[in-house]
């Protein structure tokens, strides 16, 4: 529907290529006349609930013409984006959750709900019009077109022109209107890529995120950019740090002692084989480092289970009883599990601590836009997400995939968290890994 | 006694071969992937499998639902199945697999090779055997106010013992003590946490003990 673009290709076009563009032009004014009949309805719903906001009933027509209008202008988007050749973004604000009234708050504070509105006004007046004369112009060339055949098929003198100083009465001089013919092609071919580039160009003004937005994401992405970059290599240098201390040095002794067994072999046997059980117990606290090390960079459960197992082996492991729901049709991309596997963990981590809870659940979905995850517990409440605790760690680990966590914490509790991370699931299978045990 | 070995990494499985060959046991086949494995298991009719998590062609833990689907074939196969790192999710599918006759020890266990070859023979024999970090991690996840914060700490060693699959002998032997001292210690231990008296064969107790730890 949208293949078509108001600029010609950059190379250049022919003359039958340009018809083409600009007969797909005048279609799609045709769509855009027939879609402001129901910006015409949007437009008188919202501004007759927001006048009656007051009761209750507005605040109703508000919850289901709001996202109808956002759909609207989603499709506009599509459309003056594939006109314009520019993706343009949807620039809303994350809505509130839990109460009607949190989410119309939520709309309310939210400057692109407001902009959608007024583009309502827009998209039935001088949108409207602009959509119109595109289509008009159209009409006209193809009126001229074939004026000698209506002239030639309809009861004679319906169609017949007085000009003054020409008549247009007979066959023949039916042809003369092509004259006319000429002007409209040449208004067409000139203003329409023009009038539909204007039209495109208003809904991509009031329907784009506004720069200030677009200037707050680019700060915010370039932030937990920096953060995650300061976070991974704070986690390579722990990694870095605990082989060091841990496995290598073990491996060290372990060296050590059985060089040593190796040269007592002969003189004190009774000392080689302390040594070597020395050394065989020097081996298994290895392997625990490396284990431990492992499970910080990569749980196992993880990748033979992906997110699900891994999820239920954390709740298992906890002292409290914690049920676990996970209704997922695929896998999330690798990076999205592990993020969401340690956070849950230390989410869990932090119940352990501090909740006092008697018993917890998790429960993991995607809603076709996001995973999410909540987590819930009947502890003593009171989580806060300032600065340093773990949970803010969490939040910033997660903002690197655009993810975010709400906290609702009451003093006394109950404790609900719940992590959103915008991803597409992959189809369910198990992916092969190189990995090996 | 025949057992099949199953482990992809060529080092571990010749390892593996020769240690339990040392041991008297017969290696009748000594596989590297999970088909393999199920051939083997149904061709050899073998008396234990060793059988390590992380196999071709996937590498994540095809170990251990070849094992899981083994013994739903031939209910009752005794299986030891060996990994890099344990895991109470696993252990429960094990566990749950059928009655007995199935082991989930960490790979480490094996350079303490008379307790890995005693427990190859458990779990030949009919028993349960479960790794100390499995036990460690069900022991400390019992609340606070449950019985188990009520043994004494030599009950509460005992307890893991015992969870682990160990025989009062065996027990007796790693603590060093009398075989008497010990079932003195599990019929205390039985009273504290209310569990039948009655569970006294090898296998049951062991289970016992882990139905009341998964709670």
């Amino acid at each position: 529907m949208s293949t078509v673009q108001v600029a010609p290709p950059l190379g250049g076009e022919s003359f039958v290529a340009g018809v083409r563009r600009r007969v797909a032009l005048t279609g799609m004014s045709v769509v855009y006349v027939l879609l402001a009949p129901l910006a015409v309805v949007m437009l008188c719903v919202l501004t007759t609930s927001l006048g009656v906001a007051v009761v209750g009933a507005g605040l109703l027509l508000l919850l289901l013409f709001v996202p109808l209008n956002e759909q609207l202008a989603r499709l506009h988007r599509h459309l003056s984006g594939g006109l314009l050749g520019a993706r343009i973004e949807a620039p809303y604000a994350r809505a509130g959750r839990g109460s009607p009234w949190r989410v119309l708050r939520s709309w309310a504070d939210d400057p692109a709900r407001w902009r959608d509105f007024a583009w309502t006004w827009m998209a039935v007046t001088i949108g409207w019009a602009l959509a119109w004369i595109a289509l008009g112009l159209g009409l006209l060339v193809v009126w001229y077109a074939i004026f000698p055949l209506v002239h030639a098929v309809t009861p004679a003198g319906t169609f017949d022109m007085d000009y003054g100083i020409y008549r247009v009465d007979s066959v023949a001089t039916s042809f003369l209107e092509w004259g006319f013919l000429a002007v409209a092609f040449g208004l067409w071919w000139y203003l329409e890529p023009v009038l539909m580039r204007w039209r495109a160009e208003l809904d991509r003004a009031m329907l784009a995120p506004p720069r200030s937005v677009l200037e707050r994401r680019v700060a915010e992405v370039s932030q937990s950019r920096s953060e995650s970059i300061d976070h991974s290599a704070a986690e390579l240098r722990r990694i870095e740090r605990d082989l060091h201390d841990g496995a290598q040095a073990r491996l060290v002794a372990l060296g050590m002692n059985l060089g040593l067994a190796e040269e007592l072999l002969a003189t004190d046997p009774d000392a080689a084989a302390r040594l070597l059980s020395e050394a065989r117990t020097v081996t298994t606290s290895a392997l625990g480092d490396l284990r431990s090390v492992v499970r910080g960079i990569h749980p196992p459960v993880l990748a033979d289970r992906g997110l699900a197992g891994a999820v239920q082996a954390l709740a298992l492991d906890m002292s409290l009883p914690v049920s676990v729901t996970i209704v997922l049709p695929g896998r999330p991309p690798a990076p999205v599990e592990s993020a969401v596997y340690f956070a849950t963990s230390e989410l869990l981590a932090n119940i352990g601590k501090h909740a006092a809870a008697t018993r917890a659940s998790i429960d993991v979905g995607h809603d076709g836009r996001a995973l999410w995850l909540v987590v819930e517990d009947d502890g003593v409440g009171g989580a806060s997400l300032a600065t340093g605790s773990g949970l803010s760690g969490v939040a910033r680990r997660l903002a690197a995939f655009d993810g975010t966590m709400d906290l609702v914490s009451p003093v006394g509790g109950p404790t609900t968290i719940r992590l959103e991370v915008p991803c597409a699931l992959s189809s369910p299978k198990t992916s092969p890994s190189s990995a090996t045990d | 006694m025949r057992v099949v070995i199953a482990e992809d990494l060529a080092l571990l499985r010749d390892g593996l071969t020769r240690l339990l060959e040392a041991y008297g046991f017969e290696v009748v086949a000594a596989v590297e992937d999970a088909v393999q494995l199920a051939d083997a298991l149904r061709t050899c009719r073998p008396d234990v499998a060793v059988v390590d998590v992380r196999m071709p062609p996937t590498f994540t833990d095809e170990g251990l639902r070849a094992a899981i689907a083994a013994r739903a074939e031939r209910p009752g196969l005794p299986v030891l199945v060996l990994s890099q790192y344990v895991e109470q999710l696993y252990a429960r599918e094990l566990l749950g697999s059928g009655d007995g006759a199935v082991g989930y020890l960490l790979k480490d266990r094996v350079a303490d090779v008379t307790t890995f070859v005693e427990a190859v023979r458990t779990v030949a024999a009919g028993g349960t055997v479960l790794d100390p970090e499995v036990v460690a991690a069900l022991i400390a996840r019992a609340p606070d106010d449950s019985p188990v914060s009520r043994l004494t700490d030599r009950e509460r060693e005992v307890l893991g013992l015992m969870a682990e699959g160990r025989s009062n002998a065996a027990i007796a032997a790693a603590l060093f003590v009398t075989e008497k001292a010990i079932s003195k210690h599990t019929s205390n231990i039985f009273m504290k946490l209310d569990l039948d008296p009655d569970d006294v064969g090898a296998n049951r107790r062991v289970m016992a003990v882990i139905a009341y730890l998964q709670g």
